[in-house]
């Protein structure tokens, strides 16, 4: 019972997550598209707040695999 | 600069060796909290023999004779387990194993009161057949499912032979809880693998302490001496023949290093760039370099960088370089942030206070989360067809599903070649992010609080 509560959370998890990183794309790839040239800065910038949302996911997931 | 960053690289690989030993299943000992059904059944089908001991208890527990189609082992009472076959997989092992073979490596084991035993763990006596359980037990230790385990209590020293291991979830085993082993016809329980943290995430204190030199740590070794290697001679060209076009390595690094340096080091670091370059460079190699390493196919896939101890010691060295380095703002930020209410501060203080730890710690967890879940999958998909080839009672099924499966796998190897290098730039450019941070001047930051 408490692995499938965990897994609950751990695709609630996966779902803000997801939420998160595709508006994060998403900007990114209109923001490029409206000015090429700063391709370098948003990429690198896309990638660190991906990687910060990414984290809450992560450390969501990791006590799921904890409480189950 | 090279030397610098092999210098690095060698650090990291020494602290990191320190910390492996003291938790030589820490991934396993995260996930496998819950004590999971760790049975003793073989993937079968050819590639690994199901243990002929563990087969002939199952004939005399009277279960064997409905087993089909000559496949020792695979009744139907040992489903193939999936999950466990996966963290028998992903964990640090104290053999090496390439395709069936297991390599023996030396095992440096130490008890208190027992002193130290050293030893080849090929002296446990692993075959092909037996997935890496031992035939006996040395000094009171045992090899169970690869790893080194040590009977609990008193138990004379020297070489005897070992009946069957049993896992905990096994109903033979009669050590509650514990993973056991039978010697002339005496259960006797195993006290789990050490762990650094002390049993927070469910490792257990346990009697000994295990410093041997483990499949990941060899992984390391390797990994470390290719990159030395390359850097070596590519400084030694730059030496030799300064300003002229790079060939040969030089092609391929060349272009990573100017990567970091002109995408991560400055935008970053502002001013100081150089002074982080050597680590940040170590970090990125070391961790591309096990990344890559353990997605090799049929070279032991060493998961080494999805093993908590090894990213936690990257996270540490992350930690301290930062904290060391911060300056009088940072602190400032942290523990007094200028240019908000008091009242504000007595919340700000202790989330600031608490996100000082917090970034190291999502730095280990991102890293080990993303290349443990890459093995995982991998594995999984493997899994595939042994889940629909029930273990070598339906070899059509199997067949059929090895090709899907088979292609899966190649799809996810891809995805994962990305992620390891999107995952070593990732744990860089936070590294240089977080140390940007407690090294920047402020001067315009200043003038905004002051506005």
């Amino acid at each position: 019972m408490g692995g499938s509560i965990a897994a609950i959370g751990m695709g609630l998890a996966a779902i803000g997550a997801g939420i998160g990183v595709g508006s994060i794309g998403n900007k990114a790839l209109e923001s490029i598209a409206r000015q090429p040239e700063a391709i370098g800065d948003i990429r690198a910038n896309m990638i660190l707040t991906a990687a910060l949302v990414e984290g809450a996911a992560l450390i969501a997931i990791l006590f799921s695999y904890l409480v189950a | 600069m090279k030397r610098t960053i092999i210098l690095f690289i060698t650090g990291l690989f020494f602290c990191g060796k320190i910390f492996c030993q003291f938790s030589s299943v820490e991934s396993n000992n995260i996930l496998l909290a819950s004590e999971l059904p760790v049975t003793h059944s073989a993937p079968g089908a050819g590639e690994h023999e199901h243990s002929g001991e563990q087969a002939q208890n199952h004939r005399a527990a009277g279960e064997e004779g409905s087993a089909h189609n000559g496949n020792e082992g695979h009744g139907e009472h040992t489903p193939f387990d999936p999950k466990s076959t996966a963290f028998h997989h992903i964990s640090d092992l104290n053999v090496y194993s390439i395709g069936s073979w297991n390599l023996p490596l030396p095992c440096i084991l130490y008890a208190p009161g027992h002193g130290w035993s050293v030893f080849s763990s090929g002296k446990f006596g692993i075959d092909n057949a037996h997935h890496g359980n031992g035939h006996v037990a040395i000094d009171g230790y045992v090899l169970n499912h690869g790893r080194v385990n040590r009977i609990s209590g008193e138990f004379p020293g020297g070489t005897v032979e070992v009946e069957s291991i049993f896992s905990s979830s096994d109903k033979q085993s009669g050590a509650n809880g514990k993973d056991s082993v039978r010697i002339a016809g005496i259960n006797y329980g195993l006290d789990k693998p050490s762990t650094a943290d002390g049993g927070l995430f469910g490792g257990g204190i346990t009697s000994f302490y295990d410093f041997s030199l483990t499949k990941n740590a060899v992984s390391m070794l390797l990994v470390i001496l290719l990159l030395s290697w390359a850097f070596l001679s590519m400084a030694r060209n730059y030496r030799r023949a300064p300003g002229t076009a790079p060939r040969g390595a030089q092609l391929l690094f060349e272009p990573i290093i100017l990567f970091i340096q002109d995408e991560v080091a400055k935008p970053f670091l502002g001013r100081q760039w150089e002074r982080f370059m050597p680590l940040l460079l170590a970090l990125f190699f070391f961790i591309l370099g096990l990344n890559l390493f353990g997605q090799i196919p049929f070279l032991g896939g060493s998961n080494v960088t999805g093993n908590l101890s090894v990213t936690m010691v990257l996270a540490v060295i992350a930690f301290i370089v930062v904290n060391t380095n911060g300056n009088r703002h940072y602190w400032e930020h942290v523990f007094w942030m200028p240019g908000v209410p008091a009242w504000v501060k007595t919340i700000l203080t202790p989330v600031e206070v608490l996100g000082v730890f917090i970034k190291p710690l999502t730095l280990m967890l991102r890293l080990f989360a993303n290349i443990t879940a890459g093995h995982m999958a991998i594995l999984i998909f493997i899994s595939l067809i042994f889940i629909f080839g029930q273990s070598g009672a339906n070899t059509g099924a199997g067949l059929g599903a090895s090709v899907g499966s088979g292609l899966l796998t190649i799809f996810m190897m891809s995805i994962e070649l990305l992620v390891a290098v999107i995952q070593a730039f990732v744990f860089t450019l936070l590294t240089a992010c977080y140390i940007g941070a407690a090294i920047e001047d402020h001067h315009h930051a200043a003038e905004e609080h002051h506005a």
